[in-house]
């Protein structure tokens, strides 16, 4: 980049400041430098305010947010002083956005072809004959399917990473100078994350764009920023080249951020809490959605004070396998069995104490807990139910469950909504622990958390493990967390199990080839993780081309 | 998609038969029947008994219903007791009236408050939302009969513009009806505007919240094309189901303007029958009034299907 930084930033924003209508900030005196051509990380935790900047940086606030203060200068003309028209020509043609959920971005009343051209005919750059073959040509670079006629499509017929492919068409619609990628890979699965990121950093590189990287996730940042900015409560806490915040980070904070990731490497589930009874055996079984068959032959044992995971992409039939646990989804062949006796296929058919042993916690807390009701009530409720216990017995009960997940006794009275993200999960987790459960399926019980407060919970499950002889069957995508809580783990495909043994020996291999490709497909802390990724790739499919031609 | 609309359609039937069987057990369950309202002061035992064989009021109800459904759907709605006239003669031609003034309202009604929902939702907050809300609010506010006077006072006695008295008959030019109706159609329109406009308001606004309308506004479009564009077709499908209701209402709710106005729609017929009891009249009218409503919003959950691109391109 040296060349670059002698001349005139595209991008500089200065003491910026945006506000909630009520005047709470959000964003603090924020300075962003950007040259042409090059990448800054913004990184933070969720509420440091990296998106509410990457929304700035298109002189965009959200509804109920306004900008404050300070500069915000696209190619030497400051875009707070334009005037709606001004801003509107710039906002897509000189700095575009790529969101999050492709699938929401997208309207799901147009053709991926109507909206991808929209940008640049509406900015009168093409005529729509233009447009239609630049974006083609945008869908053949980022290797999306049968590129000619993709655009045809309407977004429910694409898959997310698909989507998330053509929203970068569609950013790249204008030519923009400056893209602003708001955690373009985080809804991805992590084998679709790398292929989205390899496209992601090609097209960066190839038009010589400027972008904004906002993620949460320093592994992936790593590997396609030249520099990182890291936030917390809308503050600068640091900025610096990747290697140097990686390697040698200033601040606290950073170092603990960088350290979460690290963390995964040392620590391993203790096999202490582990009994040889076996709490439940699932045999061979099968389900189906309609016509469609989800679960094809699965067969799992969980002992006392084991936790086992079960890993796969999104759509693999982990989640479907919790269903089938709990009785929500019968199964259509296969027995399971808990405690030693047949266990009745149909949440119907379970009698209220089976229903009370084995528990659930779900992926997104936000949704698991009524709003409307009180801590009181939401972690009382089981304790009625399932003990019959009334007045101010429940009222210890709840105060003593909440002292077991570390919150204070006086959130009580609290709704959820008074809440954090990490202090509902604890809530959902006392819920599931006031029935006095043997068993719990935690099904992403942190995916939906920032990696400090993911920390948080996983050593509280560790701990409650240790101190109640608790079985988990832990479903996720994350094989950081596995390797750290999972005594055993299963890694399943297409509705069966491929894998299925100790941690310790699914890592460290030999691999199935699907469990080598999820295993590889997790992003290191690493800055050149991601070419040595992309090597591997490029001899393995030479290799398999090389097989093809032999047997050929 | 078809089966889909099929079963929709198939509902529509099904709910229009359960209506035809309550309008048949609600004209029954009335104290008193035909054949002793006929009679009146001359209700002798006999003479009931004669009449009432003759009307084929002696048979079982269940009889009676089929015979008069099966008839309905035949275009066979019976004769009026009253002046024994064939009702599907004389409710024709008022139907034809009906349908009618429905209609023109429909045209001026549904662009214009779709049309303006459109520009409040665009100028959410500003002068021309606030004034069309308020104003489409009290005309709603209104009785129907008061709006039809301060009318007929505007428009027909200060202003002599149009006339005050809608009466339509047969042979009247098209260019002619048209103007005679102005009055009664102007106001259905006020009746009927409030409720699709907050509607196509309300429901514009609620999609506009949505990320792809963010991301259409990170695209650097103005408001217009984002609410026209792509919200108005995310937010059809609401606005649809209002817009039927209300044409169900522009034909089923029209007794009074038409009182007002003295024009010759089905609804005076109505209420003619009614006050004289004649009970297949009332019947008939319920069976069309009862048509008329089931078959828009059958249509509208049709159309609803139809806007929704998840379900006409399969996956």
């Amino acid at each position: 980049m040296a060349e670059t930084e002698t001349k005139q930033p595209i991008l500089t924003i200065r003491g910026l400041v945006v506000e909630t209508i009520i005047g709470v900030r959000l964003v603090d005196r924020i300075d962003v430098t950007l040259q042409r051509g090059e990448v800054l990380g913004l990184i933070g935790e969720s509420g440091a305010g990296k998106s509410t900047i990457g929304l700035a940086a298109m002189c965009y606030a959200r509804a109920g947010c306004r900008i404050a203060g300070g500069v915000v200068d696209i190619d030497g003309s400051d875009v707070r002083m334009l005037d709606a028209a001004g801003r509107r020509d710039v906002r897509g043609r000189r700095i575009a956005y790529i969101a999050q959920s492709a699938a929401a971005a997208f309207n799901p009343a147009h053709t991926i072809m109507d909206q991808v051209c929209e940008g640049p005919v509406q900015h009168g750059l093409m005529n729509r004959t233009e447009a239609e073959a630049w974006a083609r040509e945008l869908f053949r670079a980022l290797d999306l399917p049968d590129p000619d006629n993709f655009g045809n499509k309407y977004p429910h017929q694409a898959s997310g990473g698909q989507l998330q492919r053509a929203m970068s068409a569609m950013a790249m619609s204008c030519r923009p100078d400056i893209l602003v990628l708001d955690e373009p890979t985080t809804a991805l699965d992590v084998t679709t994350q790398i292929e989205v990121l390899i496209l992601l950093k090609r097209l960066i590189r190839e038009y010589n764009t400027a972008a904004l990287y906002i993620t949460h996730d320093l592994a992936v940042v790593a590997q396609v920023a030249d520099r990182i900015k890291v936030l917390r409560h809308g503050k600068e806490v640091e900025e610096g080249t990747t290697s140097d915040v990686l390697h040698a980070p200033k601040q606290e904070y950073t170092a603990k951020l960088v350290a979460v990731r690290g963390a995964a490497a040392s620590e391993r589930a203790s096999p202490a809490t582990v009994t040889d009874k076996t709490i439940l055996t699932v045999a061979d079984c099968h389900a189906s959605y309609g016509i469609v068959k989800v679960i094809d032959g699965v067969s799992l044992d969980v002992k006392h004070g084991e936790t086992v995971a079960v890993v796969g992409e999104s759509g693999s039939g982990k989640s479907t396998l919790a269903r089938v646990i709990t009785g929500l989804l019968p199964p259509t062949a296969g027995a399971i069995t808990f405690k030693g006796a047949t266990l009745p296929k149909a949440l119907k058919q379970r009698s209220k104490d089976l229903k009370r042993q084995i528990q659930l916690v779900y992926q997104i807390p936000d949704v698991a807990l009524n709003p409307r009701q009180t801590l009181h009530d939401i972690i009382g409720r089981p304790v009625q139910f399932y003990y019959g216990r009334s007045g101010n017995d429940v009222t210890d009960r709840v105060a003593e469950l909440l002292r077991l997940v570390e919150l204070p006794e006086n959130y009580m009275f609290r709704k959820s909504t008074q809440l954090s993200g990490g202090q509902k999960q604890r809530i959902c987790i006392a819920r599931a622990l006031a029935a006095e459960p043997d068993l719990i399926i935690l099904d992403e019980p942190t995916s939906a958390l920032d990696p400090l407060v993911a920390e948080e919970i996983l050593k509280l499950l560790k701990r409650l493990q240790e101190e109640l002889g608790l079985a988990y069957i832990l479903i996720t995508h994350d094989l950081d967390v596995v390797h750290r809580i999972a005594h055993r783990t299963a890694v399943m495909l297409k509705g069966q199990f491929v894998a299925f043994e100790d941690t310790e020996t699914i890592f460290r291999g030999p691999y199935h080839p699907y469990t080598e490709k999820l295993v590889k497909a997790v992003p290191e802390m690493r800055i050149d993780w991601l070419d040595e990724a992309l090597e591997r790739k490029r001899v393995r499919e030479a290799a398999e081309k090389t097989d093809s031609a032999k047997v050929a | 998609m078809l089966r889909l609309i099929g079963t929709r359609a198939l509902l529509g039937v099904a709910t229009l038969f359960a209506v035809s069987v309550l309008i048949f057990v609600c004209t029954q369950i009335l104290p008193g029947d035909v054949a002793s309202a006929v009679l009146g002061n001359q209700a002798t035992p006999e003479a009931l008994a004669v009449f009432r064989k003759e009307l084929g009021l002696d048979q079982p109800a269940t009889v009676r219903y089929f015979n008069w459904f099966l008839g309905a759907i035949q275009g066979d709605l019976g004769k009026a007791l009253t002046n024994g006239r064939v009702i599907i003669d004389e409710i024709k031609p008022r139907f034809y009236n009906t349908m009618f003034l429905a209609g023109y309202s429909a045209l001026i009604a549904v662009p214009l408050s779709v049309g303006l929902g459109i520009i409040a939702a665009i100028r959410e907050g500003r002068m021309i939302d606030r004034m069309s809300n308020v104003l489409t609010l009290m005309t709603i506010s209104v009785p129907e009969f008061f709006i039809g006077y301060v009318l007929i006072i505007l428009f027909a006695v200060n202003l002599p513009w149009f006339p005050s008295l809608a009466t339509v008959y047969d042979e009247m030019p098209i260019s002619e009806r048209f103007y005679v109706a102005t009055l009664p159609a102007l106001t259905l329109t006020m009746l009927v505007a409030a409720h699709m406009l907050r509607m196509t308001r309300t429901s514009v606004l609620s999609i506009m919240s949505s990320p792809y309308i963010e991301m259409a506004f990170l695209k650097g479009l103005p408001r217009s094309r984002v609410v026209v564009r792509h919200a108005l077709p995310n937010a059809a499908a609401p606005i649809i189901t209002v817009i039927a209701l209300n044409l169900a209402y522009l034909v089923v709710g029209v007794v009074v303007v038409e009182a007002v106005f003295t024009y010759p729609g089905v609804g005076q017929y109505m209420v003619d029958a009614v006050s004289k009891r004649d009970v297949p009249v009332v019947q008939a009218c319920g069976l069309l009034f009862a048509g008329v409503f089931v078959g828009l919003n059958t249509l509208a959950d049709i159309a609803a299907i139809l806007v929704n691109p998840r379900l006409r391109h399969k996956r």
